[in-house]
């Protein structure tokens, strides 16, 4: 027992014993940094700052060991993140008080104009032999630059850069039925008006801009739609595409009015920058930064009480680009 | 010990000189000096913990079917990218975070830019010589703004996807090229093909980083060897450079910050829940949520996305300019242009060619710094159009009120911000005049009374 | 001594429980034989004035008359059921100060024999929808979390904290009490939307609300979840709580010369 005391006591003066003062190994050499007075002090608050550290990390692995922990994020979190923080403490504290901290002179750098000039003239020295330098200088540009633009041609495969046809195709045609996100047809019926459902073109892929629709039912006295679309909406049934036409987001907000003397009239709205489109009218903006109308899907009501489409958008669907009023939806 | 590894070293890389030069180069002293290189240490984060996060995700949009441990999502059709993200988060011990301090990071690196940036601006840091190094920041804060749009929509959450659809707009809307452009980064029309997802991985683990690194080793060697601008004051002249030697006294102190950096990120790694992406859920096409919002680093754009009115420009029919042009593409050039055009433009209005390696205070320089603070009242007032709907919800101010509001904002403020920026200025060299007088008729008045 | 200190006590919460509903009509001397005809007292009294006698409705601004002056204007109630009679007076949604407004949840001003007896009353005017009686426990919380996000996370936001809709809010759902998100989903209340059995099956229903349930206290691991209002307010607390602490490590490190 006494042993390990002993033991103990050794390697306790080992480790926190004082070095004396100025022993140089060298003996009377110049210093090129100068000395400072030790601080006693502060080096048993950074010896107890990095043995914090320690403990934190230990902390560490041992809650990433125990599954137990209940919010293993935090504990993980605030262990490694403690024994960062503590590091940092004793650096900040050693930079503080034990290095001194020296004012030194320097100099900025100027430019060297001479060395600049002797970098161009070895270049043009080295030009001695050239007799037709602007053949060789014409040749050189044009051989880089053709080759240049052959090795950024592969670039093209990225996609159908010089084809916009498929900008504008989308998986409706006439007949094709609408279904509800579990594929079912969704009946005429049981659309009501304040009501709204999002539908996609049967048999076709859903994650495409030109797939998902929005289906309310409007009064039809109260529809006011262009007169190219009479019969787009039997029933007053409105089908539009749930893309807005401003930035690609999908229109998830229907502004359906319970009483409609005090409140605003019914609106597919967009959550992303409000873009407001006024279905009655057949999309047509009327609030927010939208630049076209929102394309709408005519509608035909079939033998078994189903929706169906009956043509195609009445114009390309998501957002605009160049000449886009220019394309048909196909 | 440490003299055996010095002459070890040196007997095979014959660097010990540039060693020397190394420990005993010069810092000059002040706080804001450090701001760059606290976004030094958040990308050494990234890096990291990017390369951990790496180790575990699924780059692929195949559509897969939840059958993991998170109820709520039981059953949900969703891509293999989100899924490998929601193990990352749910399953992976330490997963969550390391997916939070890489988030964490991400934001606090490009804000620690943002502060470098407008220290560099409002003290004429850019001038002659250090133009190229101003250039090379400037990319890396435009480059760093990309990675970090590109990193968090690879999640491909229904909030991120949102967001992808927003950038697709923006890039449609450029003139003449944008669906082109758009076709060749997606492979086709949103949501694109499925190697748009390997895009995205690639450039934003390999292609991105390996740029971001060798512009900031570019940046970090113009700054050395150019050697850091100082305040004036004592010794600081053009020509002489006061400071502190790199080893022993500048060392600890950004070793020390460093840490502290590495800390406050893994703190909020573990301690404050960001991007819940579980709770989100999967994003797709026909699905949307209300109060979604970019990054914050984004956010500057939504605002703008927002205040435009709607419309498009056609010229006979022809639709020439799409609405997100404004504010998506036009907006930022502005002021990236500005920041890019600022030394160029001020050497020329100020006629000012000489090289400086003394800083202005702000008020040294009343134009610079009304036309910098002019220029940061625009964006911030834009940024904060795009909360609008926010304060309706808490404070009740009508939306389409504070949207007219905003937009009148938009020109009124930066002019108004000019004009008192220019007048503080002003005020305040009138003022260190005065005081400079005051002690030289003191110092007079003392002599005077020893003679 | 004990005895009067217990008669007093008795009587201050007698006077609790009434004082609430001083402040609205009907607290009537007379006590009516029916609930129907309880509710019909108290309807003329506060309802009326927008409702219309007999709850027909008024559909344009009528004359100022009634409690609080004001210039009535409301739908007509035959046929609401008692289902929305229930929804509008336990939310506080109704009565309404201004029509113009947006009904939002308020304190239920009327004591909860007033509540039962308007809504038998509303209930009498027609024949209308019942009070739902939803099943949470039956729902799945993973259909739910699909069919919310698809049906009522535009307006209401992914994890129901509620949002912005062009000129009114979509109210948080943690206060919504299963009944009452059953109500409003049939309803459709104000600007909102409404979704029949057509659309959303009772069962679906009932996995929805289970959602809505679970959004109340969702898995929020991973730290302090700063409202669950995702990039705005982490970006505030990337700038004000480690930017502000990083900056002040710099002012601690930086200034190091005399």
């Amino acid at each position: 027992m006494r042993r390990l005391g002993r033991w103990i006591v050794a390697v306790a003066v080992w480790l926190f014993a004082r070095r004396g003062e100025g022993r140089d190994r060298r003996g009377d050499r110049e210093r090129i940094v100068p000395a400072g007075p030790p601080a006693p002090r502060a080096e048993l608050v950074v010896a107890a700052l990095l043995l914090l550290a320690a403990l934190s990390a230990a902390a560490f692995i041992a809650v990433y060991a125990i599954d137990r922990i209940p919010d293993q994020t935090q504990f993980l979190g605030l262990s490694l993140g403690l024994a960062f923080a503590f590091i940092a403490a004793a650096l900040i504290v050693t930079g503080r008080n034990l290095v001194v901290t020296e004012e030194l002179d320097g100099e900025y750098a100027d430019p060297q104009p001479d060395e600049a000039e002797k970098l161009v003239q070895i270049v043009e020295e080295s030009g001695s032999r050239l007799s037709r330098r602007r053949l060789l200088g014409g040749s050189a540009a044009v051989a880089g630059g053709a080759l240049g633009l052959a090795l950024l041609v592969p670039a093209v495969s990225l996609g159908p850069v010089f084809d916009l046809e498929p900008f504008t195709r989308t998986p409706w045609h006439r007949g094709r039925r609408l279904v509800g996100d579990d594929g079912r047809p969704i009946a005429a019926a049981a659309i009501h008006q304040l009501e709204f459902a999002t539908a996609f073109p049967e048999h076709a892929d859903p994650e495409q801009l030109g797939a998902p629709v929005v289906v309310i039912r409007l009064a039809p006295s109260a529809l006011h739609l262009p007169p190219d679309r009479r019969g787009w909406a039997p029933e007053g049934i409105l089908a539009f595409s749930k893309i807005c036409t401003h930035a690609g987001c999908a229109i998830a907000l229907y502004r359906a009015p319970l009483f409609q003397p005090v409140e605003k009239p019914p609106a597919l709205v967009c959550p992303c920058h409000y873009s407001t489109f006024d279905p009655a009218t057949g999309g047509t903006v009327v609030f927010g930064p939208a630049g076209r109308p929102l394309p709408q899907l005519p509608l035909e009501i079939d033998a078994d009480g189903n929706l169906r489409a009956a043509g195609n958008f009445s114009g390309p669907v998501g957002p605009s680009w160049w000449g886009v009023r220019d394309r048909k939806a196909t | 010990m440490f003299e055996k590894t010095a002459r070890s070293l040196d007997d095979h890389t014959h660097t010990a000189p540039f060693g020397i030069a190394a420990l005993r180069y010069i810092f000059p002293d002040h706080w804001s000096f450090l701001l760059g290189e606290i976004a030094l240490y958040a990308f050494i984060v990234l890096l990291g913990t990017g390369t951990y996060l790496a180790l575990f995700f699924d780059p692929s949009t195949a559509p897969t079917v939840y059958h993991g441990s998170y109820a709520p999502l039981q059953g949900a059709h969703m891509s293999q990218a989100y899924r490998s993200a929601l193990n990352i988060s749910l399953q992976v011990k330490a997963g969550l975070l390391m997916r939070q301090t890489h988030h964490w990071a991400a934001d606090v690196f490009i804000a620690a830019i943002a502060l470098h940036l407008m220290r560099v601006v409002f003290t004429g840091a850019f001038r002659r010589p250090r133009q190229l190094t101003y250039y090379v920041g400037l990319s890396i804060l435009m480059l760093a703004l990309l990675e970090g749009y590109i990193g968090y929509s690879m999640v491909d959450d229904l909030l991120s996807g949102m967001g992808l659809a927003i950038g697709y707009g923006v890039a449609l809307s450029i003139p003449v090229i944008g669906a082109n452009f758009a076709a060749l980064i997606w492979g086709g029309p949103f949501p694109g093909t499925p190697e748009f997802w390997s895009r995205m991985y690639i450039a934003h683990v390999f292609i991105l980083p390996a740029i971001l690194a060798t512009l900031i080793g570019i940046h970090l060697f113009l700054v050395a060897s150019l050697h850091h601008t100082q305040f004036r004051g004592g010794r600081a002249t053009e020509k002489r450079l006061v400071g502190v030697p790199a080893f022993p006294g500048q060392a600890p102190r950004s070793l020390g910050l460093m840490f502290a950096v590495f800390a406050a990120l893994f703190l909020l790694g573990g301690l404050v829940q960001i991007n819940p992406i579980w709770l989100w859920g999967p994003y797709h096409v026909a699905d949307g949520t209300n109060g979604a919002q970019p990054d914050w680093y984004l956010g500057w754009l939504i605002g703008a996305l927002r205040l435009m009115p709607g419309f498009d420009i056609t010229i006979a029919g022809r639709t020439v300019i799409p609405n997100p042009f404004w504010g998506g593409v036009l907006f930022p050039t502005i002021v990236f242009g500005s920041l890019a055009l600022w030394p160029t433009v001020e050497r020329i209005l100020s006629g000012d060619r000489k090289p400086h390696n003394l800083l202005d205070r702000p008020r040294d320089a009343p134009w610079r710094t009304a036309f910098a603070t002019a220029l940061l009242t625009w964006v911030f007032v834009i940024f904060l159009a795009g909360s609008a709907d926010r304060a309706y919800v808490i404070l009740g101010w009508s939306y389409e009120t504070q949207i007219e509001v905003y937009r009148v904002l938009v020109f009124v403020a930066p002019v108004v911000a000019f004009w008192l920026a220019h007048r503080i200025c002003v005020e305040l060299l009138a003022n260190d005049r005065i005081a400079e007088r005051r002690h030289q008729a003191e110092a007079e008045a003392r002599a005077a009374e020893h003679g | 001594m004990i005895r009067l200190v217990l008669l007093a006590l008795a009587g201050l919460l007698a006077l609790a429980i009434v004082a609430p509903v001083s402040s609205v009509q009907g607290q009537a001397q007379d006590q009516p034989a029916s609930l129907v005809g309880l509710g019909a007292q108290v309807f003329a009294e506060n309802c009326s004035a927008c409702h219309g006698v007999n709850g027909g409705g008024k559909q344009s601004p009528g004359p100022v008359n009634g409690v609080g002056d004001q210039a009535g204007f409301g739908p007509s109630l035959h046929g609401v059921g008692a289902q929305a009679a229930d929804f509008y007076l336990r939310t506080g949604y109704m009565p309404l100060q201004n029509p113009y407004d947006q009904p939002r949840r308020s304190r239920v001003l009327f004591s909860p024999r007033q509540v039962r007896a308007l809504i038998a009353y509303v209930a009498s005017l027609g024949p209308g929808p019942p009070i739902p009686r939803p099943q949470p426990a039956q729902g799945s919380v993973s259909a739910g979390m699909q069919l919310f996000t698809d049906h009522c996370a535009g307006c209401h936001q992914v994890t129901a904290e509620g949002g912005y809709v062009p000129d009114s809010v979509a109210p948080p759902l943690a206060p919504d009490s299963p009944t009452q998100i059953a109500e409003a989903v049939r309803i459709g209340p104000n600007l909102m939307p409404r979704f029949s059995r057509s659309l959303l099956s009772d069962r679906e229903l009932n996995s929805v609300i289970a959602y809505v349930q679970y959004t109340d206290s969702p898995d929020d691991r991973g730290g302090w979840s700063l409202g669950r209002l995702g990039p705005v307010p982490e970006g505030l607390v990337a700038w004000f709580v480690a930017g502000v602490v990083l900056v002040g490590i710099t002012l601690t490190v930086g200034r190091r010369l005399a």
